[in-house]
């Protein structure tokens, strides 16, 4: 989606703030957002590329004046409601009135949350399908526009890059985040020049190295 | 913590967070425990100072560092530093030529196992918008004023892969030990928003 979580490139946006000594969480439903997402991710609810596409579904202009955790609590609501987790009355009375929803869910206990936040849970796919490019391949970043969840910025699409290095497999994004079917694919390194990107006047040796699947680019003939 | 009997009435998202944690809750949905788990972890045990002590071995032990820039997902794993938003890791080394920053603009994603959750301003839309764009302007703003002959490379970390920046060791630093040169490591070194420098 065009969204405008896709915002790379713009200008006009405004300065960066930078708080001094910034603390992890600034308020303590901060903290509750954060751990109820990681729990309900961690109990199998939904994953990673659901809650990224819930939060792109924001309107822009709360999107860019809500707090970062406002926009988790958000996506954390809508995914619920969509899970048939709670109802739209449950979370405006706070007072559970449809028990039979989320009846037989198992929540994630503590040592399989403690597990996942401190060992190394490889996300590749173990499939046996061969890469369709390997480094050094000129490539073409796909002029593609589609409706449901992608991870192609818009300042790429189109744009000349060189293949850097072969990831490994990992599941779509654009599929996964919307319940399937998977498509499990090659993720390359590329390295895109400035200047490929924003015109002659970008420094010269300046250049933006970013992950592609399979799917987002082509052979430049 | 006693100032329960002059608390603000509670806002608007404070209610919605309240309301949603007990529904998940009594639905059995989360877990209690687990909860606290997940915020004394990140809010206690991880953050920058894990990715201090990485860059500071890298800095003192040749091994060390060949084992990172070939695969930093095994090598950190090796250490005890790994996990959700970190399985998938590459290192990219700052020298006299080359400067790298890392940025996710189509979100916030970051090596949470080696440096906590990102501050603030690595979520927000100016540093996204601006990092791939005009990577050495936005360094202005972190007052870092890059020569004209460096290279800069800007990481996107729009897929699984979460990166590190091994930040230049600086001169003067040949007889500190590994304990003394973690201490000068900041977190904005490590996403290539700054430099290490004996001055802090």
């Amino acid at each position: 989606m065009n969204g405008i979580h896709d915002i790379g490139g713009m200008d006009n946006i405004g300065p960066v703030s930078i708080e001094k000594d910034e603390p992890v969480f600034h308020d303590d439903w901060e903290r509750r957002v954060y751990a109820m997402t990681l729990a309900t991710m961690g109990a199998g609810i939904f994953v990673t590329d659901e809650v990224r596409y819930m939060t792109e579904t924001i309107p822009p202009a709360d999107y860019l004046t809500f707090k970062y955790y406002e926009k988790w609590l958000y996506s954390l609501e809508q995914l619920m409601l969509q899970k048939q987790v709670v109802t739209r009355e449950e979370l405006d009375s706070g007072v559970v009135s449809a028990p039979e929803l989320a009846a037989g869910m198992e929540a994630a206990p503590v040592e399989r949350m403690q597990y996942g936040m401190a060992n190394r849970i490889p996300a590749f796919v173990d499939a046996d399908i061969p890469p369709k490019f390997k480094a050094g391949d000129v490539i073409i970043a796909r002029n593609t526009n589609p409706l449901h969840h992608t991870r192609i910025p818009r300042y790429i699409r189109g744009r000349r890059g060189v293949v850097e290095m072969d990831h490994g497999i990992f599941l779509l994004p654009d599929t996964n985040a919307h319940g399937g079917p998977d498509k499990p694919q090659h993720v390359y390194n590329v390295r895109f020049t400035a200047r490929e990107l924003w015109g002659e006047e970008a420094p010269e040796k300046d250049c933006v190295y970013i992950d592609l699947f399979d799917d987002y680019m082509d052979l430049a003939e | 913590m006693a100032e329960t009997a002059h608390r603000a009435p509670l806002s608007d998202v404070q209610l919605r967070v309240k309301a949603l944690e007990s529904l998940l809750i009594e639905k059995g949905a989360v877990n209690k425990d687990a909860l606290d788990a997940i915020i004394d972890h990140y809010e206690n045990k991880v953050g920058p100072h894990i990715g201090a002590s990485v860059v500071a071995k890298a800095w003192t032990d040749p091994d060390f560092k060949a084992r990172l820039m070939e695969n930093a997902s095994t090598a950190l794993a090796e250490l005890g530093y790994s996990g959700i938003e970190g399985s998938h890791m590459v290192v990219v080394e700052n020298t006299d030529r080359i400067h790298n920053l890392v940025v996710c603009t189509l979100c916030s994603c970051y090596p949470w196992p080696v440096l906590g959750l990102p501050p603030n301003w690595y979520k927000s839309t100016p540093y996204r918008a601006k990092a791939v764009r005009d990577p050495r302007g936005l360094l202005k703003e972190f007052g870092l004023e890059l020569a004209e002959d460096t290279e800069v490379r800007v990481w996107d970390s729009n897929a699984e892969i979460r990166y590190l920046v091994l930040p230049k060791r600086p001169d003067g630093t040949e007889n500190m030990s590994e304990e003394q040169l973690q201490e000068l490591v900041t977190r904005d070194s490590m996403v290539g928003a700054g430099l290490v420098s004996l001055q802090q």
